[in-house]
Order: structure tokens, then C-alpha cells, then sequence
């Protein structure tokens, strides 16, 4: 069990209170400027050698994005479009990938596993791998397409949001190591209100629909983008314009849980409660002799 | 004096249900644990979360196998007649230990005919989302919007089945002398003219 210096707000697979007596904490956030990134993987590189990761070196496909995708060892990858919002106007959007850190995360809704994944108080969604059996069910929740499967030992990783950094006063690696500014990090109040002037400065350079991604659907995140094209998210390498929890997840770990629950329990008691009041379906004795 | 007896299941069928009945209860089991937490304890008995991950699904190959062969023997004597439609209707007054003529019931009733039927359709069902919800093997080649509804189906058809299996072993405590049908082989000749009269001559007829 890592960091029981931060508080949890909710803990998958669990019915009972988790550890929650340090009061008011506040929430963080990290604020990804995409008009301010540059693009040099410097935040990727950060990440690598903060967390102990090293991937395969794999193949260039051709486009800029390295690694292709994010995996178990690569927990923030950037993402490269190359888009024309205006015709005849090239425009390089660079999305950095990772985990949102979902105030309603779909992995925590979907694991099964008791603990494998917290939400801390202040917003950071993490994965404890010790207790993580690697059903995948978490990749099945996520809205935006986030964990990845180890294939070395069968279990989930994705950003942890530098957790272990963030609960020792310190920012996330990748936000350490940006030499733009483009990436920051603080309470979230405080980065909403960052993102706002960072709005209004591209609004005041002729990107209209600037805007602050930061989607309700799921009940807001703590990684949110500033965008030139806000009213297109799709843009940014398919970022999700409405995302929230698949109704299908929904339904399998919401009301039917206890349903079914509720109705084999109850299929086993009718059966006892019928046994001891109408008793057994027996052939009467004599018929066994008399055949 | 004992009765005399009546065989109703030859040592491969007995041995067939069984290998199904161990993979189903194991299978419940360790299912349940991973759909509801006050179920996770259960992951216990195939030795923690992550063995039942890894040992569910291969059980789900023994159970889809072994069930694929009883079935095909089974299905010929589960064709639903006018006799056990006559026969539902009584079911109530069956149920209250009622006395009541019943119309002739062959080797299976249409209470196990229904249970029958519906593993037919539910254990192919639970195989083939099974399949493609199998982490790490099938499950990334599926895509996320027909592996969330594989698990909805999966667990939707997995309470159906649990449900019909608590009423079979009901059932068969309820009735008493049918557990022996299974393993022993054999039932008293009152117990197969009692409950399945029509199935008792036929027997009695080709002795």
C-alpha cells in the first residue's frame, strides 16, 4: 500500500469508508497548454526517468509520434495532427496523451480487484499493480482509451500523475521538466483560472473557440487541455468531445451488481424456505415394495 | 429387501455431468468474484485475484467441451410434448405436495427440459463473450465497444445460469432419490414410475 499520507476518496471493489480523516484537501490539477507545446517530448522523457521506465525502441511509421502509442512503459505520448482548421492554414496541434485523472473514473467503476485502483482526495486516479490481477476490465471502463496491459507481468499501468511526487510537495515530472511553460500544475481552482487568461490571450490572437477541455461527462478531469479549437477536440488526435462512462459499463458494475446479487440470494433462500415448509417430493414407501 | 432398480445414466454420462457441474460451480465461484466485491473473497479458492484471472477462462474451455458433448446425447429426449405442457399446469399443486393425476411424463420433465434449453443458449453465450473479454489473449483483438458489451452479456447471461443451476440442484435435493440417478446410476423402479412413467415402460419394455 502506497502513500497513506494522501487521503482516498474512493477505492475500487470497496463497500466500506476508505481512509479519509485529514479533511480538506485540496484538488490539483495539471494544465496541458496545447498552443504552447512545442512538441519535443521532453515531458515523455521525464516521465521515463522519473517512473524507471524504458520502452522497446520501436520503428518510425512515419509520423512523429514516438512510440506509436501508449503502452505499459510509456505512460505520455505525444500526439501529432496535422490539420487545416482554416483552408490553406496549416496547423500543428500536439497533444500530450496520459491519463485525465477523471473526478468519475470508468477504470475504478470497472476493477474488480479491491484497491488496484484509488482516487486520492486530491483528484489523482492511481493504480496499486500488487493488487491488480489483470483482467483488463479497467481499458473496458476508461473513457479515453488510457491503460495498458504489461505484457512482462499481466498488469494495468497508466500516468500515476507523479502521486509520489505530488504528495511530497512536489509537481509531476513531465510539468518539472517542460521548458515552455506549456505544462503546469497546481490546485485546480487556481489552473482554471491560469487557463482562462491563457483563453483570452488566444482569443485576443484570433482563435475564437479557444477554450478550456475540462468535459462534465465525467464529472471533469484533472489533467485538462487549453485548446485553439475547444469546439473540436476531435482535432487533437480524437480526443473525445462529450466523454463519460459507456452506459454498458454503467449498467454492468451499477444497478446490476446488487440486482443479481440480490436475486441469487434470494433463489437460494426460496428454495430452503420451500424444503422446510412444503417439505420434500417423495414416493411413498409402500409403492416401493408394491413395484 | 431392497427395490429393484432402474438405470437412467451410464458411467460416462455420470462422469461427463460431473467434469460439467465441478467446472460450472467453479467457474460460479470465481466468477461471482469478480463481479461483485462482497464476492471477492471467493477469489480465494483458485488462490487469489489473480489465479482466478488466469484459471477462469480455461475452466470456461472445459465447461464449454464437456457440456457440447452431454448435450448433443441429452437433446433428443428434451423435445417438448403436449404431455408436459398438460403436465406444467399442475406445477402449483406439484410444488404444495398435492395429490394430482399427471399426464405421462417421459425421461425428463419440462422443468428440466426448460433447464436444459436454456444452458443450450447460455453456456455458447458466455463462452463466445467470454472469448472475447479473455485478457491477455483474445481480448485486444476485439474492439472496446463489443468488449463492453461481451461483459454486460457475460454477466447477464452468467446470473441466468446460476439462477437455473440453484433450481437444478433444488430440484434434485427436493426430490428425493434423484441424486442417486447421477451417482449411482440407478433409480428405484417407484421413483421412475412416479415421476416418469412414460420413460419407466419404455425402459421396462426394451429389458
Amino acid at each position: 500500500m502506497a502513500l497513506q499520507s494522501l487521503d482516498i476518496k474512493a477505492r475500487s471493489a470497496t463497500t466500506t469508508p476508505s481512509p479519509s480523516v485529514r479533511g480538506a484537501t485540496t484538488e490539483v490539477a495539471k494544465l496541458i497548454d496545447i498552443s504552447k507545446c512545442i512538441g519535443c517530448k521532453a515531458c515523455q522523457v521525464a516521465c521515463m526517468e522519473w517512473n524507471d521506465l524504458r520502452d522497446e525502441i520501436g520503428h518510425n511509421v512515419g509520423v512523429y509520434d514516438n512510440p506509436v502509442d501508449l503502452t505499459a512503459q510509456s505512460w505520455t505520448v505525444m500526439r501529432f495532427s496535422e490539420v487545416e482548421v482554416t483552408p490553406g492554414r496549416l496547423e500543428w496541434l500536439i497533444r500530450k496523451d496520459g491519463c485525465m485523472h477523471c473526478a468519475d473514473p470508468g477504470c475504478l467503476r470497472a476493477c474488480p480487484s479491491p484497491g488496484a485502483i484509488v482516487q486520492y482526495a486530491n483528484g489523482i486516479v492511481d493504480f496499486h499493480e500488487e493488487n491488480c490481477i489483470g483482467c483488463g476490465y479497467c481499458i473496458t471502463g476508461c473513457p479515453f482509451n488510457i491503460p495498458r496491459l504489461s505484457k512482462k507481468d499481466g498488469k494495468a499501468y497508466k500516468c500515476t500523475l507523479c502521486s509520489d511526487r505530488v504528495a511530497v510537495g512536489l509537481e509531476p515530472a513531465c510539468v518539472k521538466t517542460c521548458p515552455t511553460g506549456a505544462i503546469v500544475f497546481g490546485a485546480k481552482e487556481d489552473m482554471i483560472h491560469h487557463a482562462e487568461e491563457r483563453i483570452a490571450d488566444l482569443k485576443s490572437r484570433g482563435f475564437q473557440n479557444a477554450g478550456l477541455y475540462d468535459p462534465p461527462g465525467v464529472g471533469g478531469t484533472h489533467v485538462m487541455y487549453v485548446l485553439q479549437h475547444a469546439d473540436r477536440p476531435e482535432l487533437y488526435h480524437g480526443l473525445p468531445k462529450d466523454p463519460g462512462i459507456s452506459p454498458l459499463v454503467s449498467l454492468w458494475k451499477g444497478i446490476t451488481k446488487p440486482l443479481a446479487s440480490l436475486g441469487l440470494g434470494l433463489a437460494v433462500l426460496a428454495g430452503f424456505f420451500h424444503y422446510v415448509t412444503a417439505g420434500p417430493n417423495e414416493v411413498e414407501e409402500d409403492k416401493e415394495h408394491t413395484s | 429387501m431392497s427395490a429393484p432398480l432402474v438405470p437412467r445414466y451410464s458411467p460416462r454420462d455420470r462422469a461427463n455431468h460431473w467434469v460439467i457441474a465441478i467446472s460450472f460451480i467453479l467457474l460460479a465461484v470465481s466468477g461471482l468474484a469478480l463481479f461483485h466485491p462482497a464476492f471477492f473473497f471467493l477469489s480465494n479458492l483458485l488462490g487469489g485475484g489473480t489465479w482466478t484471472r488466469i484459471l477462469h477462462p480455461f475452466i470456461g474451455v472445459v465447461l464449454m467441451l464437456s457440456f457440447a458433448a452431454f448435450a448433443l446425447r441429452l437433446a433428443p429426449d428434451n423435445r417438448i410434448t403436449a404431455a408436459d405442457r398438460e403436465w406444467k399446469k399442475h406445477l402449483p399443486k406439484i410444488l404444495r405436495n398435492e395429490p394430482v393425476t399427471l399426464p405421462k411424463i417421459g425421461k425428463y420433465n419440462i422443468g428440466q427440459k426448460y433447464l436444459f434449453w436454456s444452458l443450450v443458449v447460455l453456456i455458447p453465450l458466455l463462452f463466445i463473450t467470454g472469448i472475447v473479454i479473455w485478457q491477455p489473449w483474445f481480448a485486444p483483438y476485439f474492439s472496446v465497444g463489443l468488449i463492453r458489451l461481451a461483459v454486460l452479456l457475460h454477466a447477464a447471461a452468467a446470473f441466468l445460469a446460476i439462477l437455473a443451476i440453484i433450481i437444478h440442484i433444488y430440484s434434485a435435493i427436493w426430490t428425493k432419490g434423484s441424486i442417486r440417478a447421477m451417482t449411482r446410476g440407478t433409480v428405484t423402479a417407484a421413483w421412475a414410475k412416479h415421476h416418469h412413467p412414460a420413460w419407466y415402460e419404455e425402459v421396462s419394455r426394451s429389458r
